[in-house]
């Protein structure tokens, strides 16, 4: 079978559990959003999906075959993260040829196109990039790899507002007509909401939303009207977290409006990504 | 007071009506090519998934068809197709809502009228 499954895993360091018991499978050829707070564990899982560290229980799997120590999965599989594993004094230029010493399906005048449109001078060195310039790097060598899984660890950080466009762009570009299993981590979440086909948020070390953007999105709803109407309305219903200005009050549901709310004088809205993922997430809130 | 999603529908449904726009409009003429699936999700950055579930929208409605190894096309009478059902779609998408308002205003019914007069010597 096609995808990677991730099969109980689970992560220690220390007195901190990273990761417990998590399960979870990401099919081919999909773009998916892997959501959490900071510290959640989107790292950790995507560190283990790609060997960089060991999971402590459970195992991971690439097309079938586990990928702890096995080279021909992991050449499957190409990461970004935010650490720089590359020597001092290596050029840019030397870090594409070495990538296709690893990556053979490397697109070397692929790269050099795409630097040339981000501005990057190839023949700089890796080490003295600035983080934009250094993330920019990165994610064209992610997007020049022409593996069949490519994770993203925070691709847009330090990019400003016309970087970032740029990337998303030839990211879409790239998938559509080379369509391969994105995993992307972000805190960008409304950037990138209109780009994921599948959502996975994840929260203290568990999985607690896998599913289509879609999907997930049409699950919830907030009203919005005078307090005692937004509690006469609310009340039996499982609501993620309220928000009041002055007599006015917003309430985040779960489930889907029925006649009552359609009748009554409430305001009805659906809930944008980032906002659903504020309250799944908030450490006083949110239904498990 | 009625669900109102209007401004928060699926992008493929937002998709498929920009395409019927620039039809009605002119801009993209029948017989005449429309943007890939790329291309459109390129321009709006979203999923192509997303931009061809909102084609296909317009394949089922015979709007759009497809040349096979070519691209999409705009059929021969899709602006007609178009105008019948904007036509239909006239009442619950902008009469209901101007009613509602005009409740909540105060507005009479005559009001309303006069104010459409004016709308239209523009």
């Amino acid at each position: 079978m096609s995808g990677i499954k991730v099969a109980n895993v689970s992560k220690r360091f220390g007195d901190v559990k990273a990761l417990k018991n998590v399960s979870i499978e990401f099919r081919e050829s999909k773009i998916y959003g892997l959501l959490g707070r900071n510290g959640a564990g989107k790292t950790t899982l995507l560190n283990i999906i790609t060997g960089k560290t060991f999971a402590d229980e459970g195992n991971v799997s690439l097309d079938g075959e586990i990928i702890a120590e096995n080279d021909k999965a992991l050449s499957k599989l190409y990461m970004v993260s935010e650490k720089n594993y590359y020597p001092e004094g290596m050029k840019v230029s030397d870090a594409f040829r070495w990538t296709k010493e690893f990556y053979p399906g490397f697109d070397t005048e692929r790269a050099v196109k795409l630097s040339r449109e981000f501005g990057l001078d190839i023949e700089s060195k890796i080490k003295s990039l600035s983080t934009g310039y250094s993330s920019i790097f990165k994610m064209i060598t992610a997007l020049s790899v022409n593996v069949p899984y490519v994770l993203l660890d925070e691709p847009v950080l330090g990019l400003d507002a016309n970087h970032r466009d740029l990337f998303y762009r030839i990211l879409i570009e790239q998938y559509a007509e080379n369509p391969a299993t994105f995993i992307i981590s972000t805190h960008l979440i409304d950037e990138v909401s209109a780009i994921v086909e599948e959502v996975v948020i994840i929260r203290d070390g568990e999985i607690i939303r896998n599913e289509s953007r879609e999907s997930l999105l049409s699950k919830y709803y907030c009203v919005s009207g005078r307090i005692s109407d937004v509690d006469g309305y609310i009340s039996g219903k499982r609501v993620l977290a309220c928000e009041t200005l002055g007599g006015l009050k917003t309430a985040y549901i779960e489930g889907i409006p029925d006649n009552e709310a359609i009748s009554s004088n409430l305001e009805i809205a659906k809930i944008d990504l980032q906002k659903l993922f504020i309250q799944l997430t908030n450490s006083q809130g949110g239904i498990k | 007071m009625k669900v109102n999603f209007e401004d928060e529908r699926p992008i493929f449904i937002q998709i498929a009506e920009q395409i019927e726009d620039a039809i009605l409009s002119g801009a993209f003429p029948e017989e005449s090519q429309i943007p890939s699936t790329t291309e459109i999700s390129v321009s709006f950055k979203i999923n192509p998934a997303t931009a061809l579930k909102g084609i296909n929208i317009l394949v089922d409605n015979g709007i759009v068809y497809k040349k096979r190894g070519i691209g999409m096309f705009v059929s021969t009478g899709a602006v007609e197709i178009l105008r019948e059902k904007r036509k239909k779609e006239f009442y619950d998408k902008y009469i209901l809502k101007l009613a509602t308002e005009a409740k909540r205003l105060n507005l009479s019914k005559d009001d309303i009228i006069a104010m459409i007069e004016r709308g239209f010597e523009k």
